[in-house]
């Protein structure tokens, strides 16, 4: 059987991984990925909750989290394209015309 | 009916399909050609949607698969064949990101997930932190185990269209929102150089 402090662990080591991936790369596209990864390692801890107490409600904060992944994403490369449009390039540090 | 076999059966399953996110998602975040690292982050997506399917919810395993899976990696795998120029946007990418460079960030994520596993661990006081005692602590050392309470589609669909109706509404107009946004967003302007 699962037992929940393997999930705990594993929900939170997702999460780091994804923390490491935005606070490494430079790279746009390579952000959003992190990202990703970040939304579902909160995804696996609210199904696990929905199986721990055994009710529908966290299968419910699933489906929001999808849906908000799907807009993020949809949005997120809009601005990709924009940007490689822009400026030919994905690395963040290029964008520093706002700089005071 | 549950024979005595299936018992650890799950747990290493479960086990085999954490390594594997685990590792995928590592290698997602550290490759330099964008089309590998999100073949690395569809195994990461399926390993999920079977630690999903060993939970019970077989409904959000199905929908692991066809909407990220399925939709958000198309999406991000059409931007990068827009975008991507062969081995002269790997060699930009590989002076972008140099693995040497990111021990830092890698110690920083070290420091917040051995902290967070703190928080959950029992040697952290609840009571201490000024929190009311009414509130059952979580433990990453819990060794209770979760049974299989299989949650269909039945059970969600009549939790979603009940209390969560609004939900519902906020869901559809988050995805209205985003349409319009992404729309707007994806129009040729007139060349501004910044």
């Amino acid at each position: 059987m699962i037992t929940e402090g393997s999930l705990f662990f594993f929900s939170i080591a997702l999460f780091c991984i994804g923390v490491f991936g935005v606070l490494v790369r430079r790279n746009l596209l390579f952000i959003l990925i992190s990202i990703e990864i970040m939304l579902n390692a909160v995804a696996v801890l609210f199904v696990a909750a929905s199986s721990i107490h055994n009710n529908s409600d966290g299968q419910i904060m699933y489906l929001l989290i999808l849906t908000l992944a799907a807009s993020e994403v949809a949005v997120g490369l809009g601005l990709v394209i924009q940007m490689y449009r822009r400026s030919k390039t994905l690395d963040v540090d290029q964008l520093s015309s706002m700089k005071g | 009916m549950m024979t005595i076999m299936a018992i650890p059966t799950t747990q290493i399953l479960f086990y085999i399909a954490a390594s594997v996110a685990l590792l995928s998602a590592l290698l997602t975040v550290t490759r330099y050609n964008a089309v590998h690292a999100l073949l690395y982050l569809v195994i990461t997506m399926l390993a999920i949607s079977l630690i999903f399917f060993l939970l019970g919810a077989s409904f959000a395993a199905a929908l692991q698969i066809i909407v990220y899976a399925g939709a958000i990696i198309v999406l991000f795998i059409f931007v990068t064949m827009m975008l991507h120029q062969g081995d002269v946007t790997i060699k930009q990418e590989s002076q972008l990101f140099r693995p040497g460079r990111s021990i830092g960030a890698g110690i920083l994520s070290l420091i917040l997930f051995f902290e967070t596993m703190f928080l959950l661990s029992p040697l952290y006081d609840l009571s201490q932190a000024g929190v009311s005692t009414a509130v059952s602590q979580v433990s990453v050392i819990s060794t209770k185990t979760i049974g299989v309470n299989v949650i269909g589609a039945k059970e969600i669909g009549l939790t979603l269209f009940g209390p969560y109706l609004l939900l519902v509404e906020i869901a559809a107009l988050l995805l209205l929102t985003a349409l319009i946004g992404a729309f707007h967003l994806g129009r040729r302007h007139q060349e501004v150089t910044i």
